[in-house]
């Protein structure tokens, strides 16, 4: 009775192909998008050839790319944030009223920005959880919240819709070249943003895949009420996750403030959901709990070329929206399709 | 066997001291009290056997011993010494894994990735995925459970391979104490078999195995010491040399309950056949629980009804 007979070895589940394992990495779909719209806009955009528009196409990649990053690593733990768009701007926001209008060191309003953006992060979290309301209400307040406030602290201490200019402060050449710098390689122009989002990618991946927390994350996603059954601290690890998107909404805001040198107070509504899209085409599932960062990153891949191969392609950029809609759905399918095959072999 | 209540029987038989004692232990949410008076010794190297049918307050119990809600009655001491825990994974730390009911796996996750979870093994700050994978394998393969790849995501296994995944798990990490919530439910014969084998392993080990069921035969295969729990209360607790299977099964159906249901459905005639012909739509009648069957299946209902 004690002595365990052998059961005879489970035949049923077998080894899968090469083949079939890569097939079924979730960011597959977005790689093969992203490979289609490369050939279709280096077919018909002969500007999209040139080397020194690689930067170009990079840049307005990273700048979506800091967030989707984030925004993954979230969804993936199971929670959407609405206010990620608008927090970019408050964060800038911060940074420029306060040094401005405390006349401190630029550095100092920078650090008060990532304290801001970190703590609404930590907000979310922490009302999602006392709530029990789901995320995307919770973000959705936050959302209309975070957009009443930039309009209206911003003409309070600036009298205007954008933060006075803090060029002539002490710290601002400095914090631009963290921020806003770029550097050259060959003809291509890198601006810092692009380093900064592969630097994020890279983390976010290894966080996800290979770290403790990682684990929690996708099963906090996954089943956050057997995660927490097991012990998995469900609670800190979420909140930890809205105040990563705070972290990276500081990054991508520092960066504009200091790129334009002021922030328009009305920026970034809208564009919350350029990031759900980019980690959804990356193969992020919207219940969560499945999905990948380098995914994510390749979505906004496809989002730079995109936005920029229709206008070196000649074409009229009203259409950016409406092919952005088409590749969402098209991406998902794919995802839906590649992922059914590479799970029935 | 007498119904009993709030009295320990059956700790003549000690083989040591008792790892988990709960003493008169009771839960109440708002003004329902779900768990009322419970005690229950749990020693190492025993299988404790705790039966009831659903709504009994097992969930409950389960859910105060594996830290999931605080008690607000009586003392629970581990080790001796009085513990309350503020979280499933205070419970794990000493030493106290549980196996749910709906397995507490996420099911999009790979297999090895839920055998650790929260118990991940680290390589500096990085997850060391070799070993992990390694030792998942070997203690599946313990269970007679082969999976061949197990990056396949828990979702893709079948009921029995889960469920070993999710009771290999807990045994592995559960030092002292391996809660089982109705392990073999869910299961075919054979997959039955296999988890009460490995409840008798994971005993002779040393472990102190908790067993909560609904099968009697299951629970008097490998059980040492019996709780039987009825809306809340114990109503039986008893040990193995104490009792028989029929008696087991008897007070588990509901023993006196049983006998009068059985009185009263006496003149329904259970062997008869009837002749096939069509019935029309709405043409069976719903029992009356007023009259009908010899004072009907609501008998004991009724009479109080008409009593006050």
């Amino acid at each position: 009775m004690a002595t365990l007979t052998t059961t005879p070895a489970d035949d049923r589940v077998v080894t899968r192909s090469a083949a079939a394992s890569i097939l079924g990495r979730p960011e597959v779909g977005a790689l093969i998008g992203a490979l289609a719209v490369a050939v279709l806009f280096f077919a018909v955009a002969p500007a999209f050839r040139s080397a020194g528009n690689i930067g170009t196409i990079l840049y307005g990649s990273s700048t979506i790319g800091i967030m989707a990053v984030a925004v993954a690593l979230l969804m993936i733990g199971g929670e959407f944030d609405l206010s990620a768009g608008v927090a970019v701007t408050t964060s800038g926001l911060t940074a420029a009223l306060t040094t401005w209008y405390f006349s401190i060191n630029v550095w100092l309003g920078v650090l008060i920005a990532l304290l801001v953006s970190l703590a609404i992060g930590a907000f979310n979290g922490w009302l999602l959880h006392v709530t029990g309301l789901p995320s995307f209400l919770v973000t959705l307040g936050t959302f209309f919240v975070l957009q009443g406030v930039n309009l209206a602290v911003t003409r309070i201490v600036a009298g205007g819709v954008s933060s006075n200019s803090i060029n002539d402060i002490d710290g601002f050449d400095s914090a631009q070249a963290v921020f806003a710098s770029s550097f050259s390689i060959g003809p291509v122009t890198i601006n810092i943003t692009v380093v900064y989002w592969v630097i994020l990618t890279i983390v976010g991946s290894l966080l996800l895949l290979r770290t403790r927390y990682g684990n929690w994350i996708l099963s906090a996603g996954g089943d956050a009420a057997a995660a927490r059954a097991v012990g998995v601290p469900v609670t800190v690890t979420k909140i930890a996750l809205f105040m990563g998107v705070g972290f990276c909404a500081w990054l991508l805001g520092m960066h504009q403030l200091f790129n334009y040198n002021n922030v328009q107070s009305g920026q970034g509504v809208g564009n919350e959901f350029i990031y759900i899209i980019a980690a959804v085409i990356g193969g992020c599932l919207l219940t969560g709990g499945y999905g990948s960062v380098v995914g994510a990153s390749i979505g906004a891949l496809i989002f730079g070329m995109t936005q920029l191969g229709i206008t070196y392609a000649g074409w009229n950029p009203d259409w950016f929206k409406a092919f952005l809609g088409i590749m969402l759905i098209l991406a998902t399918l794919v995802n839906l399709y590649v992922k059914r095959k590479a799970d029935a072999r | 066997m007498s119904t009993i209540d709030n009295t320990r029987v059956g700790t003549s038989n000690e083989t040591g001291e008792p790892v988990l004692e709960l003493d008169d232990v009771g839960k109440s949410y708002g003004n329902v009290n779900a768990l009322r008076g419970v005690n229950i010794t749990v020693r190492q190297g025993e299988v404790t056997c705790v039966l009831g049918d659903n709504g009994a307050g097992k969930s409950t119990l389960i859910k105060i011993i594996s830290g999931l809600h605080d008690y607000t009655e009586g003392t629970m001491k581990f080790n001796g010494e009085v513990t309350r825990f503020s979280s499933p994974r205070a419970a794990q730390a000493i030493g106290i894994a549980t196996v749910y009911q709906d397995l507490a796996l996420a099911p999009l996750m790979a297999v090895w990735r839920n055998f650790f979870l929260a118990n991940e093994i680290r390589n500096g700050p990085f997850l060391d995925v070799g070993t992990m994978k390694r030792i998942c394998g070997e203690e599946l393969t313990k269970m007679g459970i082969v999976i061949p790849d197990l990056d396949r995501p828990v979702g893709g296994l079948s009921g029995g391979q889960r469920q070993c995944v999710a009771i290999a798990r807990a045994i592995y990490f559960g030092a002292r104490v391996v809660i089982l919530d109705e392990p073999t439910a869910a299961l075919g014969v054979k997959q039955s078999g296999v988890v009460l084998k490995y409840i008798v392993k994971a005993r002779d080990a040393g472990l102190g195995v908790i067993f909560i069921t609904h099968n009697p035969h299951h629970a008097y295969l490998v059980g040492n010491h019996f709780v039987i729990l009825k809306l809340g209360r114990v109503v039986l607790d008893a040990h193995r040399d104490e009792l028989t299977l029929e008696q087991l099964t008897g007070e588990m159906a509901g023993g006196q309950e049983l006998d009068e249901l059985s009185h009263e459905l006496r003149g329904v005639d259970p062997g008869r056949v009837a002749a096939p012909h069509a019935v029309g739509h709405g043409a069976v009648a719903a029992p009356d629980l007023d009259g009908g069957l010899d004072g009907g299946l609501d008998g004991g209902r009724h009479a109080s009804a008409d009593g006050s």
